[in-house]
């Protein structure tokens, strides 16, 4: 009978963003097929000292957690800042975007977003090394993610 | 206020999105629904001069596009009631344009009411009789017919054998409108009227209200009585009457174009009949008025209109419709709720903070999500850092305040709130202000709540923080170190039965041995529980279940995810030590051993416990309740648990049912594609055999739903049969030595009871016939019979 009136009850938070995961393996289209039934988020700009245990106390806010996969340095094999958080529904995952996304943890603003989902080696940072590819390049001082960019400490 | 629409991301590998030149229909139809929807919103004109713009736009268009406007305009409706007379002004001057429109639009209403009623929205159903409502303010419906509806609404009452929630729901419809109607429609029929108020205030009088306690945030009546809602807006609606109907908080755009709108036709409202009362019929529950604020609590500005006025009662209204609109967007929720018109007359802030804890502690549950209140909180206090998060400390300290008389399921919110809230501000609040906590009883509410929270700041974070944010004087409340306690782990334990045993067993888990070689070693554990070594071993032994549990458990101590790892590797091993009902409690003794300090660990293996099948629901719950966990009974983690436990089950039958209903939908197609197919007969060999298939897989699945339902109704009685002991003892211990029943830990108990109720009524309204005749009887104590008494008032 009625309009969904579409243009007013946006969703914003939820929707799929324009990364696209340039290791995934198979075309654009089925990674936003994937995208688009995931249960799975990514989660960044974590503490190297933020653990699974408070990871897990804070995405359970929003549902029943299935699994979290802690980022590791390639080389060192400790936390290297990001996670996946995996949930049983996609329901539970789509309020953590929009309740616990942009909010604290450990002090610091985290960032989620959709993932096609973990597979075996994606656990590891992709920065030349080790760490994430974002601490390599970056210039400011963060005690929390090993202090000085990469380049910064190399040179 | 971003109303962006998400991206137009052209690179999805599909055809690139041309933009469309020419004016489409489609076009002129989404143009149209942002045109309606985006009237009344911060504009560099006038509202007046939009609405009289619109209405032209809209008079034009509708030769082409008459449905679609219509269909917009009864969506807005029932979907944006916050901006309900900005629409129902629209509509004035559209019908005074065109009088057929008019006719159309009101008959479209009320086909949409019937089918919101038949399909229990009653929420959206109440503000389409608003709706209704303000279009007799705005000429389009006839006083007379509006309040011949409202008859027809108030003969509910005189229905029989109906749920009282039915004619609670036709008497709201009528009470919860007059703010918006009720000058006019007293001006024009106040006999009428009269006699239908009458006649609501002997349905007042004697409906029951039994319901009212279990629904009540705090027990006491003082500083604010939580009234039931009908009860208060009666209370409101009587002072309207006494004001003579004068109502100035409305916002009513109509007002300004009272010369154009008088000129209009009115049509009369077809003669509306209550659907009738049907078993599939779900009214809304009933619920309580939640009131912190009052007058005197805001400093400075405005001051709050008083619990009994019409204005209180429509801003409340107006801010739960933007909640409920926006709560997918916090940003836009919160800033929707800032510029709420006419905030400059009232203590906004202090309405709004009232609103989102009034829905965090509503019970049985929230609207929505905890998590989204605290991230709309957070919002809020973003936009309005001068004045908002003072408001909110104000909030917070009152509460703190009155935990002594607060529910005890609400406490779990605030506590849960509080936590969050804080870890999102480095954890800073003036903790010596409740100083006043540390020289009581810990059992008491207050150090109790402080301690809940503490334990849940250092699950966000880590101990040490905990240790140096709170004052030195806090100490006994921060919670234990979450370390694990591995029995054979000191020097002390050589002498321990067993420990040779957890060293081999040590051993060969790290060198990597299969669940076989495991079992293998651990067939020469002895058994307490036995003199002579005849049985190979095969019965319960709980010496084996903690040699292998702890060691495993020690090994895997360092995070969650190797915990979970050990316990999937080892699965074969737990099943075999679990096969007796034993077997399985003692798994749960062990791992509480081990995790004593550690609530949160003991919590997610409990969880991949029940997921992995090593101990059944029922289980958990007998652990709950058992003598072992008598000392953390009242803590909050331990229903935390119960409750996850439930949840699984619940979810566990929903599933199958769910592959049930899909099988049985499959059959159907398949046998009405039979049906429509023509004669071969391969095909039909086929479909036999796919058939016989499905009608095989559907039998199992029957069996399988009958299962768990009868294993879920079990673990709900089990729950229930032991609060009745645990509550029973304590009652009559109390009376044969004279001492008052109301200890901290009764009305924790009672109160969790309560909770079971409220959080899963549905389910449990299945259970009655067997709860009255088996467990709540009339011998029961009456203070438990009541729970349940008032349990069956919440349909009644």
């Amino acid at each position: 009978m009625s309009a969904k009136l579409n243009a007013l009850f946006s969703d914003s938070y939820v929707d799929i963003s324009q990364y696209r995961d340039q290791h995934f393996k198979g075309n654009r289209h089925e990674q936003e097929k994937l995208l688009k039934q995931s249960c799975t988020l990514y989660v960044g700009n974590l503490s190297f000292y933020t653990t699974e245990e408070q990871v897990h106390e804070l995405f359970s806010k929003s549902g029943d957690v299935k699994r979290i996969v802690i980022g590791l340095d390639k080389v060192k094999k400790t936390a290297c800042g990001f996670c996946f958080v995996e949930y049983y529904s996609r329901a539970d995952a789509e309020n953590a975007l929009r309740f616990i996304n942009g909010s604290r943890l450990d002090d610091r603003i985290i960032r989620t977003d959709w993932d096609a989902g973990f597979k075996e080696g994606r656990q590891y940072g992709r920065g030349k090394s080790g760490g994430q590819v974002r601490d390599e390049y970056r210039q400011d001082y963060d005690p929390a993610r090993g202090g000085y960019g990469k380049l910064v400490q190399k040179s | 206020m971003s109303r962006r629409r998400h991206s137009d991301d052209n690179n999805d590998g599909s055809q690139p999105h041309k933009r469309r030149r020419t004016s489409e229909p489609i076009e002129i139809e989404d143009r149209l629904e942002s045109l309606i929807c985006r009237v009344g919103e911060k504009s560099t004109s006038s509202l007046e001069s939009n609405l009289e713009g619109l209405a032209g736009v809209l008079e034009a268009d509708l030769p082409n596009y008459k449905s679609k406007i219509l269909r917009i305009l009864c969506s807005v409706a029932r979907l944006l009631p916050e901006k309900l007379s900005v629409y129902t002004t629209l509509v004035g001057l559209l019908n005074a344009r065109n009088y057929n429109f008019g006719g159309e639009f009101v008959e479209a209403m009320i086909r949409q009411l019937k089918e919101t009623l038949k399909s229990n929205l009653y929420t959206e159903a109440v503000y389409l009789v608003r709706f209704l409502s303000d279009l007799v303010n705005c000429h389009v419906i006839a006083a007379p017919s509006m309040v011949a509806m409202f008859e027809n609404f108030v003969s509910v009452t005189q229905e029989e054998d109906i749920p009282q929630v039915r004619s609670d729901w036709y008497v709201y419809a009528v009470l919860s409108n007059l703010p918006w109607v009720g000058k006019e429609l007293y001006e024009k029929k106040d006999v009428e009227m009269d006699r239908l108020l009458n006649q609501i205030e002997g349905y007042l009088k004697r409906r029951q209200k039994i319901h009212v306690p279990m629904l009540q945030v705090w027990t006491a009546e003082k500083p604010h009585p939580q009234e039931e809602y009908l009860d208060c807006i009666w209370a409101q609606v009587q002072k309207l009457k006494k004001d003579r109907w004068q109502e100035r908080h409305i916002l009513r755009p109509y007002i300004a174009f009272d010369s154009v709108l008088c000129e209009a036709l009115q049509h009369n409202l077809p003669p509306f009949t209550p659907p009738a009362h049907s078993d599939d019929a779900v009214y809304p529950m009933p619920r309580v008025v939640f009131r912190m604020f009052d007058y005197t609590d805001a400093p400075e500005g405005p001051v709050m209109p008083g619990s009994h006025s019409v204005e209180r009662f429509v801003i409340e209204e107006n801010l739960h419709c933007i909640i409920n609109s926006h709560w997918r967007e916090r940003k836009t929720c919160a800033a929707q709720l800032l510029s709420y018109p006419g905030k400059n007359k009232i203590p906004l802030n202090y309405h709004i903070v009232e609103v989102i804890f009034g829905e965090l502690f509503q019970l049985p549950a929230p609207p929505h999500i905890d998590v989204m209140y605290t991230a709309l909180l957070i919002e809020l206090c973003k936009l309005q850092p001068g004045s908002l998060p003072q408001v909110l400390a104000q909030a917070t300290e009152m509460m703190y305040m009155r935990l002594d008389t607060m529910n005890t399921v609400c406490i779990d919110r605030l506590i849960n709130w509080f936590s969050h809230h804080l870890s999102n501000f480095q954890f800073r609040w003036s903790w010596d202000d409740w100083a006043d906590c540390l020289t009581q009883d810990l059992e008491k509410p207050k150090p109790k709540f402080v301690k809940e929270v503490l334990e849940k700041c250092m699950r966000l974070s880590y101990h040490q923080r905990i240790v140096d944010i709170v004052p030195s004087g806090f100490s006994a409340l921060i919670p234990a170190e979450p370390l694990c306690h591995y029995k054979y782990g000191d020097e002390t334990s050589g002498s321990l039965p067993g420990f040779a045993e957890s060293t081999t067993v040590g051993n060969a888990i790290k060198n990597r041995a299969s669940n076989e070689e495991i079992l293998t070693i651990l067939k020469d554990v002895p058994n307490p529980n036995q003199e002579d070594d005849d049985d190979e071993g095969e019965s319960f032994n709980p010496l084996k279940i903690e040699v292998f549990l702890q060691t495993l458990l020690h090994l895997a101590a360092k995070s969650f995810s190797h915990s979970f790892s050990a316990l999937a590797k080892f699965h074969e091993v737990l099943k075999n030590l679990t096969e007796s009902d034993e077997g399985k409690l003692h798994i749960l003794r062990v791992l509480y051993d081990f995790w004593k300090n550690h609530p949160q660990m003991t919590a997610v293996l409990v969880d991949k416990l029940i997921r992995t099948q090593i101990v059944d629901c029922a289980t958990v719950a007998n652990w709950i309740f058992s003598t072992d966990m008598a000392q953390d009974f009242t803590r909050f983690y331990v229903w935390e648990i119960l409750h996850s436990t439930i949840r699984k089950m619940n979810k566990h039958v929903q599933k199958i049912q769910k592959e049930l209903d899909e099988a049985k939908e499959k059959l159907e197609k398949q046998q009405n594609k039979k049906r429509d197919s023509g004669d071969e007969e391969d095909m039909e060999k086929n479909s036999e055999d796919e058939e016989g298939q499905l009608e095989e897989q559907i039998e199992k699945l029957q069996e399988k739903v009958e299962s768990a339902q009868s294993e879920q109704k079990n673990l709900f009685l089990v729950i229930f049969q032991r609060f009745i002991m645990l509550l029973t003892e304590h009652l009559v211990r109390c009376e044969t030595s004279s001492i008052d029943i109301n200890t901290p830990w009764y009305k924790n108990c009672i109160e969790r009871l309560q909770q079971i109720f409220l959080m899963h009524h549905v389910i449990i309204q299945q259970y009655v016939g067997t709860l009255e005749n088996l467990l709540f009887t009339a011998e029961l104590d009456h203070h438990i019979l009541a729970v349940y008494q008032q349990f069956c008032a919440l349909q009644l």
